[in-house]
């Protein structure tokens, strides 16, 4: 509960900060608070022995939502700090770092929701400023139609899945997840049509397919800061939620509507993939590329109560560690391009600054899922599990999938290690560079970092 | 429901189906920017009548208390979405979304 407090007060605090005219404090203040929410993570840890159900029973702050929260916060920190420059003239800064904020505030709901209702509030405080974030570019009609696209498709899903939580409380007359799992048993097809619709609208969300449409779209057309945090944070909430519902309060549903989640997952990795290969614009591209992790992802809440949840948190960190340093790099080619953001801009790159091209091909190598980065270990712990559920055609698939979108990461890293005539601007190497370095050296140290998470019990 | 002791769960039930599956039939096949709003919206009150139909039936009143969460969220997205469309509106001069094709491959 505290953390969430932290992070509603600190939203709060920046705005503050923006009328009392003492904006420079602004970013130290976000990385103080939210190193304290890690702090405030790292405390509550293991403290299972009383029940830590908080808000009157409808927030529970367990080990996995806590590991959550802290994954959250690593990722805003990061963000923010490597988004340093593009803000540092923004005269609207306080603003739109606020929104993030609360957009954070909305993460932690939903990785910490015991109750249908929190986990509507949740969605909602995680969406809305989204949709005020990704057209905030005013002057762009393209970041108009993202901000458009994604306010209404995000509210289709949400009423969708609202629809959904209201067939589920009349099947079971409660929105407790614990009392819902305790009735889940009398399979009525009330509470099964619920939960497929609760699906669709989670589906919407993390942009599997059929309802991914929106995701290359929005991620295009919005400003490029804002893509990595949707494409990290954002989708990295959506599945926390997602797993705490179908994993563990419908795991009957789960369970005897395998066949569902089997065929969504299929569809997701076989579309994302052969669509991603014709892509010739890199936020389409990494927009893709997102949505076949998504089939990734929802894997392990399809195996539901047999996998350990802190194998989705590790797939989240190590794909969201990979995204945000593609994303962010793309942010600063496009910058010294005049808003090209065409794979042409990539030409040559390693020429331009050594350093980008570098960590871009880390980046993209470990979403392709090459050892040893850490990518590769997210995609060999899935597949092994769906293994040992005997899901032998879904790891096929999966294999051959992941070898077709190694050909489109490929293309990319060819483009920035061919050699140009005229190299062009030479892009100049910047303060926030160390960050872009820390973040490729962890790509590689939570390779090596899965073993710790072998030995963390929760 | 004691007053009309003919009208049961199943037809508040019914009639909020029908009325989220205009609403879906509404964003699917309108064009206009501020029709799909409403049809959003229709959605929202259809989830509403079903929610207060089932806190009815149940005698609890955790529904109902939810509906009054939905209605303040329902306000939220209005307010987002409506100056989404306001800036939409200064940029292209109209609000239908036809025009809304510049990001395609």
């Amino acid at each position: 509960m505290k953390e969430l407090i932290l992070i509603s007060l600190l939203g709060i605090f920046v705005l503050a900060l923006d009328v009392l005219q003492l904006r420079k404090l602004t970013l130290p203040a976000i990385v103080l608070g939210l190193l304290g929410l890690m702090a405030c993570c790292a405390l509550d840890w293991n403290r299972n022995e009383q029940p830590f159900l908080e808000y009157g029973g409808m927030l529970l702050f367990d080990n996995t939502s806590l590991a959550f929260t802290f994954v959250f916060s690593f990722l805003a920190l990061l963000w923010f700090l490597i988004t340093r420059d593009q803000f540092a003239t923004d005269a609207k800064r306080s603003d739109l770092y606020a929104l993030t904020l609360f957009s954070l505030c909305g993460a932690v709901i939903m990785a910490s929701y015991s109750s249908l209702v929190t986990l509507f509030l949740g969605i909602e405080i995680l969406s809305i400023p989204l949709y005020v974030l990704a057209a905030s570019d005013k002057r762009s009609v393209r970041s108009n139609e993202a901000g458009f696209k994604y306010f209404f498709l995000g509210s289709l899903a949400s009423a969708i899945l609202l629809f959904g939580i209201a067939l589920v409380y009349g099947a079971t007359g409660s929105f407790d997840l614990a009392t819902i799992a305790a009735a889940g048993q009398s399979n009525s097809s009330l509470i099964s049509i619920g939960c497929l619709m609760m699906l669709a609208g989670f589906a919407f969300k993390i942009s599997a397919a059929p309802f991914h449409m929106w995701a290359p779209d929005v991620y295009q057309g919005s400003p490029t800061v804002y893509t990595a945090f949707m494409s990290t944070v954002v989708k990295g909430a959506a599945f926390a939620g997602m797993f705490k519902l179908f994993a563990i309060a419908f795991n009957d549903f789960t369970e005897s509507h395998r066949s569902v989640f089997v065929a969504m997952i299929v569809l997701t990795l076989l579309w994302a993939n052969v669509v991603g290969m014709r892509q010739t614009n890199i936020k389409r591209l990494l927009a893709y590329s997102g949505i076949s992790h998504a089939g990734f992802m929802l894997a392990f809440v399809m195996l539901g109560a047999s996998s350990d949840p802190k194998w989705l948190i590790y797939y989240v960190l190590t794909y969201s560690i990979a995204s945000m340093i593609a994303f962010v790099i793309v942010n600063y080619v496009e910058s010294y391009h005049l808003g090209m953001e065409d794979q042409d801009g990539f030409k040559g790159l390693v020429k331009k600054n050594p350093t980008l091209a570098i960590a871009m091909t880390l980046s993209l190598l470990s979403m392709a899922g090459l050892p040893p980065l850490s990518g590769f270990m997210g995609k060999y712990i899935i597949i092994g599990q769906c293994m040992r559920a005997d899901l032998i055609g879904l790891t096929i698939i999966m294999i051959l999938t992941s070898v077709v979108a190694m050909f489109y990461y490929l293309r990319i890293i060819m483009l920035m290690f061919t050699p140009l005539e005229n190299a062009g601007r030479i892009i100049p190497e910047k303060g926030q560079m160390w960050i872009i370095g820390i973040g490729s050296v962890l790509i590689i140290a939570l390779f090596f970092g899965a073993s710790i998470f072998e030995i963390i019990q929760w | 429901m004691a007053l009309l002791p003919n009208i049961t769960i199943d037809h508040y039930l019914y009639f909020s189906t029908i009325l989220f599956c205009l609403g879906i039939a509404g964003i699917l096949y309108r064009r206009n920017a501020i029709i799909m709003f409403m049809c959003i919206e229709l959605m929202l009150n259809a989830v509403n009548v079903a929610l207060v139909a089932f806190s009815k039936m149940y005698g609890q009143t955790d529904a109902q208390v939810f509906v009054f969460f939905i209605m303040v969220v329902a306000a939220a997205e209005v307010a987002v979405g409506l100056a989404i469309l306001m800036m939409l509106y200064r940029n292209m001069h109209t609000t239908e979304t036809d025009v809304l094709d510049k990001l395609k491959f």
